[in-house]
């Protein structure tokens, strides 16, 4: 599965207070939630994020609250991906659950700059920086968490293997 | 090679002899608590696995407490939908506005005991750690899984023991402590990771003060906070649950990634500055920063021992006219304590606001917003831009003591000096 698009760069530490902020945690429609993706950092983001496009963070992104808001209001905004050097464990593990890649990229923060295409192969587990030539490995995720990924998320996973998940 | 007791509750939980850290395991969860905003994603999710009855109605609790009472026509919305929820699945413990925080009343109500696996829809969850409970926060999908299987996979983490010694001086708090811990940590320094507080000073504290260390913990990125249980769990539980206490302990020989030593006898009051919780300083390098509102309440410190030492600090002193004190007790049984102790006159008649015991002035929901410019210091867990109004706002962090004698003065001010 490859993912191509326009790099949101941001800093360390983007919390999920910036992702969207506490006042909208009562909508429970991902597509109103995405209105509001960001808004804490960018105030044109939720406007002219384009499908495909991939956000970039530094270290411990996503740190903060386990609303699934966060990825939720991210994926909708049409969002493909989220690179960071790491991700806060509730969010990492929000984001593969709803089917939303979050990968951790040692180097990315540096390499990349706002505005540059990259081009991400989740098998390979490689992301181009398109207009640079260069190459980044992203850790690869656990065997358990690509199936989840594969599925769609473990909603649409579980929905389907259920009998397996409730072996001993 | 022995187990740390994290280890052991999730070996237990998964049905193994042995776990280590690293390795994924499926467990079965002995308690699943939701509040009021992750709740219906939840339910939305189980049902889309294709599941219409949670797994366990004994094993379920679900608060309203976020927006209590509801705020806005939305909030109302989500509010009458999980009252339908509750009652359509027929689960047991159900917690309506008039309740308190959800972690609060959690432990008051002898839900969690030593030993279990709980997880919660909300990233406090890790406050139940106190009672000697492995217990973590997850998103509304992964609670979603619970409910419809009563079981979740688990990274066993690994374990960063921190060894507490010393007396605290007088007006120094626990909230000091851990505030200190995150700062030398940093706010992704145990990311993925059980943080077990230990030492003379842990075993001499009480369950409020233990609460406040592991609520902190998801502060540093930590999986769960943990405390192993002893007579004071006990004690605590003793009246408030019928099951018996069967303390897990880590073995002597159990391996930590790291262990932090820390004497707190010579501890200052410290603060976490805008706009991250590792920000960390001493009172006296942010002494005389002025503050427009001072928020004491939330899972961190909303507790009855928060509101007595507020009290104390504040008999016979008025709060400084240019600063609005919001008070919000943690749980009813905490608002009822402080009223019949006679706290609450005492908060009232120094000028404070008093409000129902609610979430909402701790992330900005409602219950005192700051405006633009405007500086709040607060007794909560997050001092993020925009976490409590306006991103143009800025949050201190300090214990209940730092924060009540900052409302006299109307700056921020060291409690050892009042």
């Amino acid at each position: 599965m490859r993912i191509k698009g326009r790099a949101w760069k941001f800093g360390d530490d983007v919390n999920t207070d910036l992702i969207i902020p506490g006042k909208y945690l009562e909508l429970t429609d991902p597509i109103e939630m995405a209105k509001h993706a960001m808004e804490g950092l960018s105030p044109i983001f939720a406007a002219r994020v384009k499908p495909g496009d991939i956000v970039v963070g530094g270290r411990n992104f996503g740190c903060g609250s386990s609303r699934e808001h966060a990825p939720l209001a991210l994926k909708y905004s049409g969002v493909g991906a989220v690179l960071a050097e790491s991700h806060a464990r509730i969010f990492y593990r929000n984001a593969i659950n709803i089917g939303f890649p979050a990968l951790e990229c040692p180097g990315i923060a540096k390499s990349v700059e706002d505005g540059d295409e990259l081009e991400v192969d989740l098998k390979e587990g490689i992301v181009r920086i398109l207009d640079k030539d260069i190459w980044l490995k992203f850790i690869p995720l656990p065997e358990f968490m690509i199936r989840i990924l594969d599925s769609g998320g473990l909603t649409a996973f579980l929905r389907f293997n259920m009998k397996e998940w409730l072996e001993k | 090679m022995g187990m740390t007791v994290s280890e052991k509750i999730l070996a237990r939980a998964s049905g193994r002899d042995k776990v280590q850290p690293g390795e994924i395991v499926k467990a079965e969860v002995d308690l699943a608590m939701m509040p009021d905003l992750t709740t219906i994603l939840s339910f939305k999710a189980m049902k889309e696995m294709g599941v219409d009855r949670v797994w366990d109605n004994e094993k379920v609790v679900i608060f309203l407490d976020h927006v209590a009472p509801a705020s806005s026509l939305q909030a109302a919305t989500v509010h009458r939908d999980i009252r339908k929820l509750v009652s359509e699945q027929g689960l047991k413990y159900f917690y309506d506005v008039n309740s308190g925080v959800c972690h609060q009343v959690l432990s008051e109500r002898g839900h969690v005991t030593p030993g279990m696996l709980v997880v919660g829809a909300d990233s406090h969850t890790c406050t139940h750690g106190a009672m000697g409970a492995f217990a973590t926060g997850v998103g509304s999908t992964d609670m979603g899984a619970v409910l419809a299987t009563g079981r979740l996979w688990f990274r066993v983490p690994e374990t960063i023991r921190v060894e507490v010694e010393g007396s605290l001086q007088h007006n120094v708090q626990p909230k000091d402590i851990i505030l200190k811990i995150i700062g030398l940590i940093g706010a992704d320094g145990a990311t993925y990771k059980a943080v077990e507080f230990s030492g003379e000073t842990i075993r001499k504290m009480n369950i409020s003060g233990r609460m406040t260390l592991c609520n902190m913990a998801i502060e540093m990125g930590g999986k769960t906070g943990i405390v192993e249980a002893d007579d004071e769990t006990a004690n605590f539980l003793s009246n408030r649950c019928k099951t018996n206490i069967n303390p897990i302990r880590s073995d002597l020989n159990a391996q930590y990634e790291k262990v932090l030593r820390l004497d707190v006898s010579e501890l200052e009051p410290q603060v976490a500055c805008p706009h991250k919780v590792d920000n960390v300083k001493t009172v006296s390098e942010v002494a005389g920063v002025k503050v427009d509102q001072v928020f004491i309440g939330s899972c961190t410190n909303g507790r009855y021992e928060d509101l007595e030492v507020t009290a104390k600090i504040l008999r016979n002193k008025q709060v400084h006219p240019g600063v609005r004190l919001v008070i919000v007790p943690a749980s009813k049984e905490v608002y009822l304590k402080a009223l019949k102790n006679g706290i609450i006159e005492t908060l009232l008649q120094a000028g404070a606001l008093v409000s129902n015991p609610s979430c909402g002035a701790c992330f900005g929901g409602h219950i005192g917003i700051l405006a633009a410019g405007e500086i709040g210091l607060t007794t909560s867990n997050r001092n993020f831009k925009g976490r409590q109004g306006s991103p143009e706002a800025e949050v201190y962090l300090s214990s209940p003591a730092t924060a009540a004698a900052s409302a006299i003065t109307g700056v921020i001010t060291d409690p050892r000096e009042v």
